[in-house]
């Protein structure tokens, strides 16, 4: 049991890991055709520079992240306020209905965004996918910055206000330096969840404004060089940096242990 | 607008007039989860209901036509047969990587719990979610470079034996479950890890120093007390399996049709809107139902 245990683990982590790794060596690799022997060669990411749908479709993410990582991280960190501190009917109704968007498969809510979107005139687009991106992203905002409430006492807050500050005063100036560290790991997860989705953004998106995913995915389809690699490899590094710093602010997974 | 009065109020200050009486609670939590719950109702729950309304209706409304409502799009898998069969094959696919999940997962996190410590169990934690995080597009894609003909399984065999054929199984239903497995793999680790390290120690040095072989103390202790683990895991895979649809597209090619591409083509080739409508609300039934049926357990696995 005790040797099995490692060894086993490094097996699932050659797993988890093999395909990726040779997804990205392949974009080193100077063959179109993907072919070995392995000759090092940069060209697939020279390429990339002149590749003006990848480089606008990359953009595109990339903004839309940045807004969806502000708007979700404000709206929702009010939301946790709420929900967190205050005692209300139908409050656990209002939790249960933060699950839809993450828990419902994103197929289905996509198709219900497009034709909604469509019936309202609301239209596909770039407002389309922030409306959609945002809406995917406060659920998972609420529940870090919920986490970090819980880590915060609240008698610090009562503690302020019986000393004769107002509620909103005591939460600007007691609680929310302290939730600082989650409502910021909470923004770098709600920009990682904009980044790295495809699913909505495939149904909302059109021709003329793709996110970077959106475009790997026709690029897969309509048959694939390793300028796909390349770009690839630099999406996947630019989230595992991003999860990487949350997982320094938030601890993913530490969950159960006492804090 | 009451966000504004908020905020004043905060810019005022502990110095500013504190005579104004504080405004009744429930409006202040009103005005902090209004954005929210108005966000969500019109990117989420109203298109649901719009789609429920789609559902009904016999063609896509285009321009001036008539629009006539009809349970013709839910008569659909009496009137097309093929599509039991690919909602069966959807079922299965989700049935063999929930499986495979579950059993390679239960292991590792076992694993982790008995033979890892301190920093190595965090680093090893955050290097098997780390890829769950990334863009899952782009984890289906890298295997095609491993599954395809003289792919990287390929070199791998020809190493050892240069003569052997193409064991490359790329565009089989193998490769959608490997990759969708490759996929969710890390969210089974996370929850059986979670309610493995909840037991004590104590249960599992007591049922071995009474003599408990290995095999024993994970059939009748490890198991039964890390279920609620497993089962958010199997719920948590199995929903977003069967309504995958990119999976299927690039790892089966022509074998993979599954629920999810045909209501994706639906939406993105044929322009039967209606269809896709009620295929997506069949599929949004079952999930409801398995979260329905596993609320319980569920509950208690997610809100801790």
């Amino acid at each position: 049991m005790k040797t099995l245990g490692p060894i086993y683990l490094i097996a699932i982590l050659i797993f988890l890991y093999t395909p990726i790794l040779v997804m990205m060596a392949m974009g080193f690799n100077a063959s179109p055709l993907y072919e070995l022997p392995f000759h090092f060669s940069l060209q697939w990411y020279d390429a990339l520079w002149d590749n003006s749908i990848l480089l606008t479709a990359g953009l595109n993410s990339l903004v839309i992240a940045g807004i969806t990582a502000v708007l979700a991280t404000a709206l929702g960190t009010m939301a946790s306020v709420a929900l967190s501190r205050r005692t209300f009917r139908g409050r656990s109704l209002l939790q249960l209905m933060l699950l839809p968007p993450i828990a419902i498969p994103w197929l289905i809510t996509g198709t219900a965004m497009l034709i909604f979107f469509y019936w309202t005139g609301i239209g596909r687009g770039m407002h389309a996918l922030l409306i959609g991106h945002v809406a995917l992203a406060i659920p998972y905002v609420v529940l870090v910055v919920g986490t970090g409430f819980k880590t915060i006492r609240a008698d610090l807050e009562e503690a302020a206000m019986s000393l004769g500050s107002t509620p909103v005063h005591a939460f600007f100036s007691v609680t929310l330096p302290l939730l600082y560290p989650s409502i910021l790991g909470a923004a770098l997860f709600a920009f990682a969840v904009s980044l790295d989705q495809f699913v909505i953004s495939y149904f909302l998106a059109t021709p003329g404004y793709t996110t970077l995913p959106v475009q790997i995915y026709s690029s897969i389809r309509k048959g694939f060089t390793p300028e796909i690699n390349a770009i690839s490899t630099v999406l996947l590094l630019g989230s595992m940096t991003i999860i990487l710093i949350f997982a320094r602010f938030a601890k993913p997974g530490d969950t159960s242990d006492k804090r | 607008m009451q966000n504004d009065r908020l905020i004043s109020a905060s810019e005022r200050g502990p110095s500013g007039p504190r005579s104004r009486r504080p405004l009744p609670s429930w409006i202040s939590t009103t005005a902090l989860l209004l954005p929210t719950y108005g966000w969500l109702t019109l990117a989420v729950f109203l298109p649901l209901l719009t789609m429920f309304v789609f559902s009904f209706m016999s063609a896509t409304p285009m321009g001036k036509a008539p629009i006539i409502f009809t349970l013709k799009q839910y008569r659909a898998f009496i009137d097309q047969p093929y599509l039991v069969g690919i909602g069966i094959t959807s079922l299965l696919i989700g049935f063999w990587t929930t499986l495979f999940c579950a059993v390679l997962g239960f292991l590792a996190a076992v694993a982790l719990v008995r033979s890892t410590f301190g920093k190595t169990r965090e680093m090893l934690l955050i290097l098997i979610l780390l890829p769950f995080w990334t863009n899952g597009l782009v984890r289906v894609f890298s295997w095609t470079m491993v599954l395809r003909e003289n792919g990287f399984l390929d070199s791998l065999l020809h190493m050892i034996a240069p003569d052997a054929g193409s064991i490359g199984f790329l565009y089989t239903r193998y490769a959608v479950v490997v990759g969708l497995v490759h996929g969710y793999l890390p969210y089974m680790i996370l929850t059986c890890y979670i309610a493995l390290v909840a037991i004590d120690d104590a249960i599992i040095e007591a049922a071995s120093s009474l003599g408990a072989r290995w095999w024993t103390i994970l059939v009748k202790i490890l198991v039964p007390l890390a279920a609620p683990g497993l089962i958010s895991g199997a719920v948590l895979i199995f929903i977003p399996v069967i309504g995958s649809f990119m999976e299927p597209r690039i790892l089966g090619g022509r074998v993979g049709v599954t629920m999810g591409t045909v209501i994706e083509d639906q939406f993105t080739q044929a322009f039967n809107w209606p269809l896709g409508a009620s295929l997506s609300f069949t599929l949004l039934a079952v999930v409801l139902a398995i979260f329905a049926t596993f609320s319980g357990v569920l509950r208690r696995g997610t809100v801790a």
